[in-house]
């Protein structure tokens, strides 16, 4: 682990950076170590139905498995679908909070690691190009 | 009541059509989407209202003889000429305009005396949809709730003045008379804190009820997103059940939600949320003449939807013991001007907000030869119109018209006045467009557009109609997926080319930095240019996988 | 990029949670400038760790296709109000960041 509050350049996992260049979602899986994660009902995904800002897209995801140490979120049809692995640990549950770029309608998927395993989940965010209205 | 000497204009409205008998302890009145009509207007009703996925052929999604077969209302009777498109030429002659506030007022005051304690509530779109709510920024619609005696209000369009003056108006004349502006779905982008008070707990006659504010979930998607950049929508179910389970847990004996949600959405939300007895909504602007009872886990929500324009007041009646509802009573009361007097201090008000704009209003630009009116899934005379005027004055290939809701309808002979013009196209965010856009381009906005409306999911469809098209015919299946509803679109017959590019008008984008002419004055040039306007062909779709028999369409013209 | 950071920290029974607003472009590197038409840099912070009560409890990788000024929400149990959080960035330039608030 990283002392408290002084963080290098060098990152903590740098190996794991080249999630952040692949190229589908099947890559990214490879490059996180989660391929064949199995779908999980333990794992709720809540974001928008329809995306107010593509740029802002606001994900929540909440993992009951047991153990989870980590939460991976993948936005399948960007170019780079990687978005962001957080690792958990001390006490810190299984959630994470944050808003993401999403350039099309597209899944969002959660992939979790806990004891040893990989789980997924995913949701839809619908993004349009608005207007009209009652 | 008394009915004043404009009687003998009303047909055969009966003599006791505003005698409503009080029930119960507890009664709520409900205005929503009167889109700033401050003036007695003509409104005609839908013709096309299809419904998809659960609601095909269901309540909102009927309409004329269906409406009525299923509301048990008499054909050619007054309701029925409020409550339907039907014979809409002949019954707006006889039975006069509706709505207008001098004669609403005098209206709620009457239910009002008769049932002493009650509260009117508001759905919003109050404070846009008219020339001299854009030019006082809604304050003369302000000024007339606040004399109209509105006690809670939740918002759409009152957005599109912008989040400061919203505020200014909620934390200014809102709060020094006592009106609650009120939303749980609306929180803050930093850390999703509540912007408005999510609901209010009122006192009437001794029963606590709580009110839970619904905005429009889609205002930054179908309303330029840079009037609310610090603030976040959405539907919020979870939010909804959590205050509900509040209001609850704190006395409240009758619990409602009043929601700009539009009717699809409400009665999905009703079918989720718990602990709800009504939902009083907006929105999709439909008349409909009793609530639809929504079951769910632990109970029956039933859902109502006002109307739009002034046309009506809702009267919600509650007979509730021992903190129980035992009974209730529900009328969606058509407002007829010529059957109501207009009280005489909301006239004075209305003649003071327009007097210093009476000229410009008062513009005359054209006579219409046939009726001008815009509800409709597809199209009306008046979107026609519109894009009519944007082809020729900008000279385009076609034209966009947004499937806004609001606008009020005109019958032929009368002369179109600016002030008719701006009741079609009064938005903060009105200005014209002229774009090249590829064959692809024009399938891909239609198609965005299209499942706005018709995906099968309620909690996907943002309330508007289709986008009104001109100059391009095509196809459409509701029922298809997106992507595949729209097909055979082609140009003066011609199949339109995918990498061809096309002149597009069109007005009201949402982007920020738009620029361009306003639309009333485009539209304004052409109509004073033909000073005559002939009957509008309705450039309607080709219907695909809609059923002869749908309850909600009738005397549909394909133009193909 | 020493755009100060808010940090709120609030208590749940002994659950702490913990909502981050950080300040910065994040850029993806693939966005072309509207004026110009060229590539805009990449420039996205890289690495987060937060600490409690002096413990590392998150430890994330992020890219370009996290929100500009990204949020991060999380959640500690057996914390107690007044532990100390902090929050720490690193960018794919070198730059950083570190705020910290206190549990209450
Ligand atoms: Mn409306
Ligand atoms: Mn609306």
């Amino acid at each position: 682990a990283v002392a408290a509050g002084l963080l290098k350049p060098t990152a903590a996992f740098a190996s794991d950076r080249a999630a952040f260049d692949a190229k589908g979602v099947d890559a990214v899986m490879k490059a996180i170590k989660a391929t064949g994660a199995a779908d999980s009902k333990d794992i709720v995904v809540k974001a928008p139905d329809i995306a107010e800002n593509g740029a802002v897209v606001p994900v929540e995801v909440t993992s009951n498995i047991a153990g989870t140490n980590s939460i991976a979120i993948i936005a399948e049809k960007n170019a780079t679908p990687m978005v962001g692995e957080f690792e958990l640990s001390n006490g810190a549950t299984g959630y994470i909070s944050t808003r993401i770029k999403l350039a099309n309608t597209s899944n969002v998927r959660a992939v979790v690691k806990a004891g040893g395993k990989v789980f997924t989940a995913a949701k839809e965010v619908k993004v349009t190009i608005g207007g009209c209205g009652g | 009541m008394m009915l004043d000497s404009k009687q003998v204009l009303a047909g055969n409205a009966p003599s006791n059509f505003y005698d409503i008998p009080a029930f119960g302890n507890v009664s709520l009145m409900h205005i929503t989407d009167t889109h700033a009509q401050l003036m007695p207007i003509y409104f005609r009703e839908p013709s096309v209202n299809i419904g998809v996925g659960g609601a095909v052929g269901k309540v909102p999604h009927l309409v004329g003889d269906k409406l009525l077969k299923h509301f048990n209302i008499a054909p050619n009777s007054i309701d029925a000429h409020a409550f339907t498109y039907l014979n809409f030429e002949q019954a707006a002659k006889t039975y006069g305009k509706v709505g207008g506030f001098a004669h609403l007022k005098t209206l709620v005051d009457k239910v009002r005396a008769s049932r002493p304690g009650s509260l009117l509530m508001d759905s919003g779109d109050t404070w846009q949809g008219s020339g001299t709510a854009l030019w006082t920024k809604g304050q003369d619609m302000v000024d007339a709730c606040i004399e109209l005696g509105v006690n809670v209000m939740a918002p759409h369009w009152e957005f599109t003045q912008g989040a400061e003056r919203v505020m200014e108006i909620v934390n200014g004349d809102f709060k020094k008379h006592g009106i609650d502006f009120i939303a749980q779905n609306v929180v803050t982008n930093d850390f999703g804190d509540q912007v408005f008070k999510p609901y209010v707990m009122k006192s009437v006659n001794g029963v606590q009820v709580a009110i839970i504010g619904q905005a429009f979930p889609y205002t930054p998607i179908a309303n330029p997103r840079y009037m609310v950049p610090d603030w976040s929508f959405g539907i919020r179910d979870d939010g909804m059940q959590k205050w509900v389970d509040e209001a609850r847990a704190k006395g409240a004996q009758i619990v409602v939600v009043l929601s700009h949600n539009g009717m699809d959405v409400d009665i999905k939300m009703a079918s989720r949320v718990t602990g709800v007895d009504v939902i009083f909504g907006g929105h999709t602007h439909d008349g409909v003449p009793q609530p639809v009872p929504v079951k769910n886990a632990k109970g029956v929500t039933l859902v109502t939807n006002a109307g739009s324009n002034g046309k009506f007041l809702g009267v919600m009646d509650f007979d509730v013991k021992g903190g129980k509802i035992k009974g209730w009573k529900y009328r969606l009361v058509p407002v007829f001007s010529n059957l109501l007097a207009a009280d005489k201090k909301m006239e004075a008000l209305i003649k003071r907000v327009r007097k210093p704009y009476e000229a410009k209003l008062n513009e005359k630009l054209a006579i219409t030869e046939g009726v001008l009116y815009r509800r409709g899934n597809f199209n009306g005379s008046w979107d026609q119109l519109i894009m009519d005027a944007m082809m020729k004055v900008k000279g385009a290939d076609a034209a966009f018209s947004p499937g806004f809701r609001w606008g009020t309808s005109l019958l032929p002979g009368d002369t179109i006045t600016m002030e008719h013009l701006l009741d079609q196209t009064a938005t903060t965010y009105s200005f014209s467009t002229l774009t090249e856009m590829t064959g692809q381009t024009i399938k891909e906005v239609m198609e965005d557009v299209c499942d706005n409306l018709f995906n099968a999911d309620p909690y996907y469809q943002q309330g508007g109609d289709m986008v009104r098209v001109g100059g391009i015919t095509y196809a459409l299946n509701p029922y298809e997926k997106m992507g595949k509803r729209i097909s055979d679109l082609r140009l003066n017959g011609k199949p339109l080319a995918a990498n061809k590019k096309y002149k597009v008008a069109g007005w009201a984008p949402v982007a920020e930095g738009a620029t361009g002419t306003p639309i009333w004055d485009v539209v304004a040039e052409y109509l004073r240019s033909v000073k005559t306007v002939t009957p509008r062909k309705l450039n309607n779709p080709r219907l695909i996988g809609v059923k002869q028999n749908d309850p909600g369409i009738a005397d549909y013209i394909a133009s193909v | 990029m020493a755009e100060p950071m808010k940090i709120r920290a609030t208590l749940a029974g002994d659950v702490a949670d913990i909502k981050v607003l950080m300040n910065h472009v994040m850029e993806t590197g693939t966005r072309k400038d509207a004026k110009t038409g060229q590539l805009v840099p990449a420039h996205h912070i890289n690495s987060i760790v937060a600490t409690l009560g002096g413990k590392t409890v998150l430890q994330a990788e992020i890219g370009g296709a996290v929100s500009k000024n990204p949020f991060l929400g999380f959640k500690v149990k057996g914390a107690k109000a007044g532990d100390k959080v902090t929050v720490s960035w690193v960018d794919n330039k070198g730059d950083k960041n570190s705020a910290e608030a206190t549990v209450g």
